[in-house]
């Protein structure tokens, strides 16, 4: 698809944008010159984009190994007076927390955004955290836009904030504004010139020993108040007063409030929120003193509602005991608690259910998956195994018909996982699942772990060259950068064998029966055993041009006989393999011609496209 | 003055393209546009929804009951958001299945295509479109969505000029399949207009 171009030089421009581009050009416009991240719903098109344009604006953009480091590259890049970004999805911010907790105590010297994408409603996480709170924990300011203009505009808005008060800054978005798309008025880019970098030692303030810290925290507390007092001021926080009722609201549901005050037709106070932390308390006091009761809109956590319990004014607070503290916000949910909270009268749309039965159609693992052979194979030659499985797409193998994942619980915690159950001297063979870019993120660590303390386990690394599940992001296996230069590849070989792996093999999954012979030996064998399963990922070799014609049922000659109806075909689970007339049916529009079906056939009735029938 | 379009179909089938197109010849209209998609775990064959808004929103959902046109890629995924239409929704309706691999030889499958289409009609004004086979036609089976789109800009009421959805497909999509998306949009509004 032709891509629209986020550097081009037209201020006044409006341009249908992406939030996560929006942000991207936020940067661009705020002169970043280092950005960093990991990928991650939803945050990962924010250095998709700034990569594509990264040469040309003289940035440097990386996918970095995980997100301490990409929150650690984007602080030295600060430090030494070069502005630096780096972004996340939510649980990111967990892996880069070790840094982020005491970044606030040094400060930092050229702006440093940190982007934290959460994802209320889980559309691709595995929990629903709110990072506001660790924007507290970590004290430092958190912005919060709410469409796609306000992610360009609080961007730039977080770098100023940033060299202002010398603290890194957190621009919290939700899928709900990273992907959500708006018109967007382009500003100005600033001319690109080659700045010197220059770092001014200050060992009380960047080497964080004890004694230093301990000068460092009163100093960071007293410009946390300063920030607070900044917040009220804020432009990004907006009042309007009107009624005895007030509502206060904050993200993407600022523009759910905006459209039910309309819908309902009514008049009510109001208090939107783009400075989240520190709370804006003078401001807020100034709203609580023209209202008698107000309403909290924020998805997730209590986290502004408490805060205001806290100011003990008169004022009757209302929140969580209208909305859910779960899942993400709907305009229609926002406008029932409204309604209710207003005491109008509301008539909520009919309710609706189809009288046919749908059948569900959960995401699924692709036609071609080589994961899918993977898993069919280490299913046929384990009989008692636990899969400690991880984060990727490989987590789909959990679905029926595989049902090859007894645990996902966060990036690389299989390998260690894993370990754990045999530890704790459970019977069955333990394998460990866990894909390449998130092996490099977080398995290595584990790898070594098991080597060191004598984990006697298989650990199976899909190696599918890409990060496939967030859109195919280059990654150190690769030898690709983020911008497309080439790099040296890490050998996956190598590296398990330095971890101190006992027995290393790989294979390619598509071929079928050298995987199960390789599978048997590995769960033969005793020790830390590692298995490398190397397939391009089948998105990939669509445009590598890897896919084969498809299988045939031979139905003409086999009718009847061969095809004896006994599913084995299906049991893979692939969306290309149907079932008509009592027979198997290849549906080649989606058939990548990856010959798993072929091999799990019993009675040879379907036939590899290539091979003669 | 807002329109609110819902587009339902499977992930891989080009919706993210049509809302950008969408959203891009709303702003050569001069008009403003939110929308909302699905991105990650959700497009892997699942089941996908795209918001598109044009006019004076704010919400990058389309608010339930309230959706004026729904544009489905796949039949049974337009039975999914009847909670969206409003009472004057207008459907385009692709009217070829792709079964989820959920009902691959199960006896309670997939519906019958004319069941959906009569249920749907108890619902909105409902055009089936024979997306594949126009896009066939117009040179590659790739080309449904454009086809569906075509199919959407002939719709009563629908505020964008084909003029101006013509000049956007020609900007969002690769330089050498314009001609062969341009034919499929075509080919989309004769199917709605006759």
């Amino acid at each position: 698809m032709a891509k629209l171009d986020i550097a081009i030089n037209e201020p006044g421009r409006r341009v249908f944008l992406l939030g996560n581009l929006a942000i991207a050009r936020g940067a661009l416009e705020a002169g970043v010159r280092v950005a960093s991240a990991y990928p991650g719903t939803p945050s990962s098109e924010i250095l998709d984009a700034i990569a594509g344009v990264a040469p040309k604006r003289g940035i440097h953009a990386e996918w970095s190994t995980n997100e301490k480091v990409a929150l650690e590259v984007a602080i030295g890049a600060s430090y030494a007076g070069a502005r630096a970004m780096a972004a996340m999805k939510h649980v990111g911010v967990n892996v880069a927390l070790d840094a982020l907790a005491t970044l606030a105590y040094t400060g930092v010297n050229a702006g440093l955004v940190l982007v934290s994408a959460d994802d209320p409603g889980m559309h691709s996480s595995q929990n629903e955290q709110d990072n506001r709170l660790l924007a507290r924990f970590a004290k430092i300011p958190c912005l919060e836009p709410y469409d796609a203009q306000s992610a360009k505009d609080y961007t730039k808005a977080a770098f100023e904030l940033s060299e202002k008060f010398q603290t890194p800054v957190m621009l919290r978005t939700t899928t709900r504004v990273s992907h959500a798309k708006g018109d967007v008025t382009l500003g100005e880019l600033p001319d690109y010139e080659k700045q010197k970098p220059r770092f001014v030692k200050d060992a009380r303030r960047y080497v964080c020993v004890p004694a230093h810290s301990r000068a460092l925290h009163p100093v960071l507390n007293r410009k946390l108040a300063q920030l607070e007092e900044y917040a009220s001021e804020s432009e990004l926080n907006h009042m309007h007063l009107e009624g005895e009722k007030g509502i206060v609201v904050a993200g993407v549901a600022r523009n759910y409030v905006r459209e039910a005050i309309e819908s309902l037709g009514v008049k009510v106070s109001l208090l939107e929120l783009g400075f989240t932390h520190p709370l804006p308390r003078e401001l807020m006091r100034r709203f609580l003193s023209s209202v008698s009761e107000v309403l909290v809109v924020e998805e997730l956590e209590p986290f502004l509602e408490e805060q205001i319990r806290a100011m003990q004014s008169d004022v009757v607070v209302r929140g969580k005991d209208l909305l859910p503290r779960e899942g993400e916000f709907t305009p229609e949910l926002v406008e029932e608690a409204i309604a209710r909270f207003l005491g109008v009268e509301h008539s909520p749309p009919p309710r609706r259910r189809a009288k046919l039965e749908l059948p569900p159609r959960p995401p699924v693992l692709c036609p071609g998956c080589s994961h899918r052979a993977l898993f069919y194979a280490l299913k046929k030659v384990t009989r008692r195994k636990i899969y400690a499985g991880d984060i990727g797409c490989y987590t789909l193998g959990a679905l029926e018909p595989l049902k090859a994942m007894d645990t996902c619980l966060c990036m690389g915690a299989g390998v260690s996982q894993a370990q754990g159950f045999y530890h704790a001297g459970i019977d069955e063979d333990v394998v460990a699942i866990i894909g390449d870019s998130t092996f490099l993120h977080a398995g290595m660590p584990a790898l070594l772990n098991a080597a060191y303390n004598s984990a006697d386990i298989l650990v199976i690394i899909l190696d599918n060259r890409t990060t496939a599940m967030t859109g195919h992001q280059p990654h150190p296996g690769v030898g690709v950068t983020a911008t497309g230069s080439e790099t040296r590849p890490v050998d996956f070989i190598a590296l398990a064998k330095a971890l101190g792996a006992e027995y290393v093999a790989k294979v390619k999954p598509n071929d079928f029966e050298e995987t199960v012979r390789v599978l048997e030996e590995a769960l033969s064998r005793r020790g830390l055993r590692v298995v490398i399963a190397e397939e391009p990922c089948a998105l990939l070799g669509r445009k590598l041009g890897l896919w084969k014609t498809p299988p045939r049922v031979t139905r003409g000659r086999c009718e009847g006989y061969l095809c004896s109806a006994c599913r084995a075909c299906l049991r893979i689970g692939c969306p290309a393999v149907g079932w008509e007339g009592g027979k198997a049916k290849i549906i080649e529009e989606l058939c990548t011609g990856c010959g798993l079906c072929v091999s799990v056939c019993p009675n040879e009735a379907i036939v590899g496209g290539e091979e003669e029938c | 003055m807002l329109t609110n379009v819902l587009i339902a179909g499977v992930g891989g089938q080009g919706i993210i393209l049509l809302s950008d197109v969408l959203g891009n010849a709303a702003i050569r209209s001069g008009l403003g546009v939110r929308g909302s998609e699905t991105h990650g775990m959700a497009q892997r064959g699942g089941s996908v929804v795209a918001h598109i808004r044009i006019g004076n929103a704010r919400s990058p959902l389309i608010p339930k009951g309230r959706a004026d046109y729904l544009v489905a890629l796949e039949p049974l995924e337009a039975l999914r958001y009847l909670d969206y239409l409003a009472e004057h929704c207008i459907a385009v309706v692709s009217t070829t299945p792709i079964p989820p691999a959920s009902t691959h030889g199960k006896v309670a499958g997939y519906p019958s295509v004319k069941a959906i289409l009569d249920e749907l009609s108890e619902y909105a004004e409902v055009y089936p479109i024979d997306a594949l086979a126009l896009a066939k036609r117009a040179g590659s089976v790739l080309t449904g969505n454009l086809v569906m789109l075509g199919a959407l800009s002939a719709l009563r009421g629908f505020p964008l000029e084909q003029e101006v959805l013509k000049e956007s497909i020609a900007s969002r999509v690769p330089p050498k399949t314009i001609d062969m998306n341009l034919t499929a949009f075509k080919l989309g509004r004769k199917a709605v207009k006759g």
